[in-house]
């Protein structure tokens, strides 16, 4: 990818954060979403934790929604295609989506291949359990790495752990010596160049963001805690008592997320959360972590 | 020199590392407090309408709307829109110190997103050079200029010429993001101007 395309890419990734990306399925939602603070929505057709309950084929949501959230919010608008499905991206491209997330938590649609990214105009984000993952992604062009935790679960533990994975393998790849990143690449299963960038940086060359059962002020604190640059929150506000409470909530957790006098005060006038699912008790063919590779 | 960058939401870090390059160590200003002591601050780029709901709790608003009236202030996207008299494209709040409009998104969403070369008007010439490199990502347009706002830097448009880089003052306000850029002029003269307000206090 030329080194423009990518900084425009990861440029609109840098304006993102410290800030709350959250999930809407209509115009309403995304309104709701704009006035709390989000500084971008993700227009779907289902939050995730009606897919897992309703099942069926999960797909890029009906056009003619997303563009009534585009004509509704001044922020940015991103939308999911499923895993490889390079023509539901190409549609989203003409459409003029602001960022595409290539999600697991819709239906993948091929079982070998994730989308080129680079053949792209428009920025892709992509989830991650680990940096192996992470830097396979941001070979194929993704502008943006996620963690992917468990979506629609209200669950953080996932979350948490996909973090500490990526920053535990970044801090180790750091101290390893230039002849000794070769094999590490190929156990990562990652491109050569990225591994060593990693290693020279310390860090992603992308901005590195939270997903996947973020549910209270206080689980997008602690991921940003453990290293996360922004948080997206799915089912986590839509499906609580008192959706404009709880976005509101999470948006000034983000930004004060060091801060326990000011988490404290965010916590304190809330309702109730969504119930959720432990994540522990689902079973294997479940979890929509394990789509992509 | 203590320089704060406004760090409740946006591309702060970039901002930062600019900094850090230029061997200047920043305060991160998420609450009003953190405005005691600062000389200069950056207003990054980011989401405006976010960056407003975070400004409203415990006055920060109000006390950094002081410290933009009278401290020397860098303004990047987002934060010029702050920055602004009025605010088009919705129509939103600002902290409405610098005498210009700002129209939201006017160039378009991210897909319009572009790195183009800005002119430097002459008589800024000598400490820009002759072109700016501008990263423009879902950029604001700046228009109906007012009293004592020079263009430093513009553009061919569809109708003449657009600014892209704006001073009034102590106030230095871009369209773009000089801090993903890869030359750091607009930051070091941001701070050389800076200096030069501290040391005629």
């Amino acid at each position: 990818m030329d080194s423009s395309s990518l900084r425009l890419k990861t440029g609109l990734a840098e304006m993102l954060k410290g800030g709350v990306i959250m999930d809407v399925t209509d115009a309403d939602q995304a309104r709701i979403a704009e006035q709390a603070g989000a500084v971008a929505v993700m227009a779907l057709e289902r939050v995730p934790s009606d897919i897992r309950k309703e099942g069926g084929v999960a797909r890029m949501a009906n056009i003619r929604k997303i563009r009534e959230i585009m004509a509704t919010v001044s922020i940015p608008v991103m939308a999911k295609c499923r895993i490889g499905h390079f023509v539901e991206a190409q549609i989203l491209e003409a459409l003029g989506v602001d960022y595409i997330d290539e999600s697991e938590v819709l239906t993948p649609a091929d079982e070998v291949h994730h989308v080129d990214k680079h053949a792209f105009t428009v920025p892709f984000v992509c989830g991650a359990r680990n940096l192996g993952e992470a830097l396979r992604r941001i070979g194929e062009g993704a502008a943006m790495i996620r963690t992917k935790g468990e979506a629609g679960t209200g669950d953080v533990v996932h979350a948490v752990r996909h973090m500490r994975d990526i920053v535990r393998e970044m801090k180790l790849l750091t101290v390893l010596g230039e002849d000794e990143l070769y094999t590490r690449a190929k156990e990562l299963a990652a491109p050569f160049e990225l591994v060593r960038l990693v290693a020279r940086e310390g860090r992603l060359p992308v901005p590195n963001f939270s997903a996947g059962g973020i549910a209270t002020p206080a689980d997008a604190a602690l991921v940003m805690q453990l290293g996360a640059e922004a948080v997206f929150v799915g089912s986590g506000i839509f499906k609580s008592e008192d959706p404009a409470a709880r976005a509101r909530a999470i948006v000034r957790a983000a930004t004060h997320f060091r801060d326990p006098k000011v988490l404290l005060e965010v916590c304190e006038e809330l309702g109730e959360p969504m119930r959720g699912i432990n994540a522990a008790a689902l079973r294997p063919e479940e979890q929509l972590q394990t789509r992509g590779w | 020199m203590r320089v704060g960058i406004l760090a409740v939401q946006g591309d702060f870090a970039a901002h930062a590392r600019v900094l850090q390059r230029l061997g200047v160590q920043a305060r991160l200003v998420r609450q009003a407090d953190d405005l005691d002591g600062l000389e200069a601050i950056i207003l990054p780029g980011g989401e405006s309408t976010a960056m407003l709901k975070l400004l409203a709790p415990g006055g920060l608003m109000e006390r950094l709307r002081a410290f933009v009236s009278e401290r020397p202030v860098l303004a990047t996207c987002a934060g010029a829109i702050l920055l602004a008299r009025r605010v088009l494209g919705p129509e939103q709040p600002s902290l409405g110190v610098l005498n210009m409009t700002a129209v939201r998104n006017a160039y378009g969403r991210q897909i319009d997103s572009c790195i183009r070369l800005a002119r430097v008007r002459p008589e800024f010439a000598a400490v820009l050079g002759a072109e700016l490199e501008t990263v423009l990502i879902r950029a604001p347009r700046f228009q109906d200029l007012g009293a004592g706002v020079e263009i430093v830097a513009e553009a061919d448009a569809e109708n003449g010429c657009e600014p892209l880089l704006l001073r009034q003052g102590r106030i230095l306000a871009a369209s773009f993001h000089p801090e993903l850029g890869q030359e750091d002029k607009v930051h070091r003269w941001f701070l050389a101007q800076a200096q030069t307000a501290l040391q005629s206090r």
